[in-house]
């Protein structure tokens, strides 16, 4: 039997009168890599801070390993293990990339009086570690507001490894790479999910990534979920293609 | 990691000159002591303002809250508030020496402890508040509180509470006054110092940079700005309660909130100095208040102009201070360069 | 503090009073935090000098009447010197902040706005001042209710600036241009028009009206250097309680506060009518704070 990370259960969420979730359902195995793909303003970020708590949402039911999050804070959420990259790649820009680094270790059990306590050298070891993975060593201690767009991508990236998530979502993780560095990028994303068994649950537009990832693929438009099962079959969908193809 | 890499001589050299001033300057005693004040409100102001990117104009209510406890505890004492405010500071309470600091040091701590538990419990109404939200509503907060304390007739109301007087000689005062900030100040700046050194220290710099991606990644944060907040209005509760005893007198408008005078220095000195930075405030603070009190007769009555004048030019052509100004000149001094020394071996974990 | 309270049911004509004179003052907040409204929202400058600009305004008629002409003259030369006056703080100070973050603004007004008090101060002095105009006093219901002519007049004028302003935002290429711009300053600047005028405008028209607003204040309250920061207040509680691009909020906030603050200055006594105001702020703040929470938002 599978375990599942993520269980949405019908969840409906809507901006003023506009509906960017209806009813949607879907379930992210643990351990595994799952895609969610959708065309532009099908609301496929909107359920993305739907799970981590960014907003309220309007009906439904949200599940992180059995227990019900949707009324949970962000950061309550993030302490679970529960955690999520930004479109718009987030990083703390006036900070070298070991701060950005440090800053991120796991909050989970952190009391008043960790907070003043200084960084382990440990967590130092570990920080570089990841910049080294992600081919960010040489460049950490400089300003991270002043690296390239895909290198701060990859800083995120990392930030999100440093404080080992259980379930990691990745809004768009290719996005603004330069192509030939992609490549690079989907081997990271595997070996985080086999070496560090992190469960993995991206949206992605470039579907030769998503078939190199996925297991499963969760397909959304117009807000509502179209199609489900594994990259190939959604890949010859009609319905999927139809929506991709711009038919409505 | 941030550790403050300054040479330790440097902080010998600020101790000793320290200690130093008033034996080489005994005439401006009062001033100097007015100036570790100054270092210490810097200092302090930029824990929220500067690391943590809340920018305060409220400050002040802490050093004014701060005064007043310490008041009421040094009369509290020894007589009835009431009747002795309503006697309009006709007359002052006279104690011996053991009572006058019994009083002071009882005054110091409750209102040291009082101001850190009113910046938590204000800051749980004002840390929603972000960018020029939470300064303008620090601004309301310390003018009601200024309106508040002037309209509250047990306190004394607008005309306010005369302290007790100190049973020495003038000299005396002035000396322990002059002690009693400078440790403070000093005490204020390593602690902050030690601070920054820890995981808080760069919590509150992440908040500062993207409070949004700090929640998301699971920071504490209304803890750490709880913290922050109270650690610079247990230090202002402390600081207001010894300006109270130099002046003698505590009333609401000019002595407790000064909101456009002191509320509004500490800003400028972290500016000036530069904010964010742990050396800035103190080198603002020094550099603000030294040209101040040394020119500040020869403007003839235009000082005041001058001021918002300095604090225009400040904000709008050089608002990243000395410290920030340095930083930007010889950033490698400071350790942002690329490491070519090759990479690491290992690789993934 | 009960007793001025039971007096106010007692004497229902004192409740006339107290509203006639809340709307009169409202009526001018309005106008002014209307100013604030447009340059927060158009520019995302917080202004903090907004009241020291009413005051300046003040101060001109209340000067050009000690020349004696007449304040009501003096409106539209308040409102085109201020309008210099606006220009020419945009071109040296505002237009280098605009871009920065928020507190940069916020501060670099402030400095302003000490430097506004100040130079008054010297100038004029710290004495209380008013503008006389001259009109009758005129009484109702036997004199229960008294009302200065120049309040209807000063009312009337007020009405006729904001529709005057509201016209010139709907119809005129400016206003429409000002328009675009606080809605997407980028989209604007790529379509061809000169945000860098339109923002320069933008801040110089909130000083004309400002400098109008301040010639009706002087003409029915009184003016002082100091007076213009309790104005500030005030504009800031009404927008920040009304919203930006409001216009009816803002109308509607003013004319409350004016009524909260007359209320509270007669039941409370008259030094609670500042305190009103800022308590008012802060209020205001955390009530804000409390309807975004709701939705899991910060006040930014």
């Amino acid at each position: 039997m599978t375990v599942k990370s993520i269980e949405v259960r019908g969840v409906s969420k809507a901006y003023g009168g506009v509906i960017a979730n209806r009813e949607i359902s879907l379930e992210v195995e643990e351990g595994s890599i799952t895609g969610l793909i959708g065309p532009n303003g099908s609301g496929k970020t909107t359920l993305f801070n739907s799970i981590v708590g960014y907003h309220p949402i309007d009906e439904g039911e949200i599940l992180f390993e059995g227990q019900p999050i949707q009324k949970l804070k962000v950061q309550k959420i993030a302490r679970l293990g529960l955690l999520r990259t930004f479109q718009q790649t987030r990083i703390y820009s006036k900070m070298n990339c070991v701060d950005n680094m440090l800053i991120s270790i796991p909050h989970r059990t952190a009391g008043w009086r960790d907070m003043l306590t200084p960084y382990s050298a440990d967590d130092l070891d570990r920080a570089k570690n990841l910049l080294e993975f992600v081919g960010l060593y040489e460049k950490r201690n400089l300003i991270s507001g002043e690296l390239s767009f895909g290198q701060q991508k990859l800083l995120e990236f990392a930030m999100a490894l440093m404080n080992r998530p259980k379930v990691l979502l990745l809004d768009e993780p290719t996005a603004g790479i330069n192509p030939t560095l992609i490549n690079g990028l989907i081997d990271r994303l595997l070996l985080a999910n086999s070496e560090f068994g992190i469960t993995l649950f991206v949206i992605e537009h470039n579907m030769r990534v998503i078939m190199n990832l996925a297991e499963k693929v969760y397909c959304l438009a117009h807000g509502e979920l179209l199609a489900a099962g594994p990259p190939n079959e959604i890949q010859n969908d009609q319905r999927v293609i139809d929506a991709y193809l711009g038919a409505h | 990691m941030r550790r403050d890499k300054t040479p330790p001589w440097v902080l010998v050299a600020l101790l000793l000159a320290g200690i130093a001033a008033p034996f080489l300057f005994p005439a401006y005693i009062l001033q100097i002591a007015i100036l570790w004040i100054m270092v210490m409100f810097a200092v302090t102001w930029d824990i929220m303002g500067g690391q943590m990117g809340y920018n305060s104009l409220g400050n002040i209510t802490f050093f004014g809250v701060g005064m007043y406890i310490t008041g009421l505890v040094q009369v509290g004492l020894f007589t009835d508030i009431g009747p002795y405010t309503s006697a309009r500071g006709g007359e002052q309470l006279v104690l011996n020496h053991a009572d006058y600091f019994y009083g002071l040091l009882l005054g110091l701590a409750a209102a040291s402890v009082g101001c850190a538990i009113l910046a938590v419990l204000i800051g749980q109404t004002m840390f929603g508040l972000r960018g020029a939200y939470f300064a303008i509503g620090t601004l309301g907060i310390a003018l009601s509180a200024r309106e508040l304390f002037g309209t509250w007739e047990w306190v004394g109301g607008g005309s306010g509470i005369a302290l007790p007087v100190y049973p020495g000689y003038p000299d005396e005062k002035s000396q322990i006054f002059y002690w009693l900030c400078f440790v403070l100040a000093i005490l204020a700046f390593m602690f902050v110092r030690w601070l920054y050194s820890t995981r808080f220290g760069l919590a509150i710099n992440a908040i500062r940079d993207d409070e949004d991606k700090a929640e998301a990644m699971g920071i504490h944060t209304n803890r750490h700005k709880s913290f922050a907040w109270s650690v610079s209005a247990f230090f202002l509760g402390i600081s207001g309660g010894l300006f109270g005893n130099m002046t003698g007198f505590v009333e609401p408008a000019e002595v407790a909130f000064p909101v456009v005078t002191f509320g509004i220095f500490m800003v400028a000195m972290s500016l000036l100095g530069g904010k964010g930075t742990l050396w800035g405030p103190v080198i603002g603070a020094v550099l603000f208040h030294v040209v101040k009190e040394t020119t500040w007769t020869y403007f003839l009555g235009w000082q005041w102009i001058a001021l918002g004048v300095i604090i225009i030019v400040n904000v709008v052509f050089f608002q990243q201070g000395i410290m920030g100004w340095l930083i930007m000149k010889f950033p490698e001094r400071f350790g942002i360069a690329v490491d070519r020394s090759g990479s690491r071996d290992g690789g993934a974990q | 503090m009960l007793v001025n309270f039971s007096l106010l049911i007692q004497a229902p004509l004192l409740n006339v009073q107290l509203m006639l004179d809340g709307l009169f003052i409202g009526a001018i907040f309005a106008l002014a935090a209307y100013g604030l409204a447009l340059v927060w929202g158009v520019m995302n400058v917080k202004n903090l000098a907004q009241g020291e600009f009413v005051i300046m305004g003040g101060y001109i008629a209340w000067y050009m009447g000690t020349l004696g002409i007449h304040p009501i003259l003096a409106l539209p030369v308040a409102a085109v010197l201020m309008f210099g006056f606006g220009w020419v703080l945009y071109v040296t100070i505002i237009r280098r902040v605009i871009a920065r973050d928020l507190f940069t603004s916020l501060l670099a007004t402030f400095g302003i706005a000490l430097v506004i008090q100040q130079a008054l101060n010297l100038a004029f002095g710290p004495a209380v001042q008013s503008a006389h105009s001259g009109f009758e006093i005129r009484s109702f219901f036997d004199g229960m209710v008294t009302v200065a002519d120049i309040k209807f007049v000063s009312f009337g004028l007020c009405v006729l600036l904001a529709g005057a302003v509201v016209l010139f935002m709907k119809r005129s290429r400016m206003g429409q241009a000002i328009r675009a711009t606080a809605q997407d300053a980028r989209a604007a600047k790529v379509m061809g028009i000169d945000t860098e005028r339109v923002y320069a405008f933008t801040y110089s028209l909130n000083c004309a009206i400002c400098g109008a607003a301040g010639v009706l204040v002087s003409m029915i309250w009184v003016i002082q250097p100091f007076y213009g920061v309790p104005h500030s207040i005030r504009a800031f509680v009404i927008v920040t309680a009304a919203g930006l691009g409001n216009l009816p909020g803002v109308i509607l906030a003013g004319l409350g506060l004016g009524l909260a603050e007359q209320y509270s200055g007669f039941v409370l006594g008259a030094q609670f009518q500042q305190a009103t105001v800022v308590g008012l702020l802060v209020i205001v703040l955390i009530w804000r704070q409390y309807l975004l929470i709701k939705h899991r938002q910060v006040v930014r």
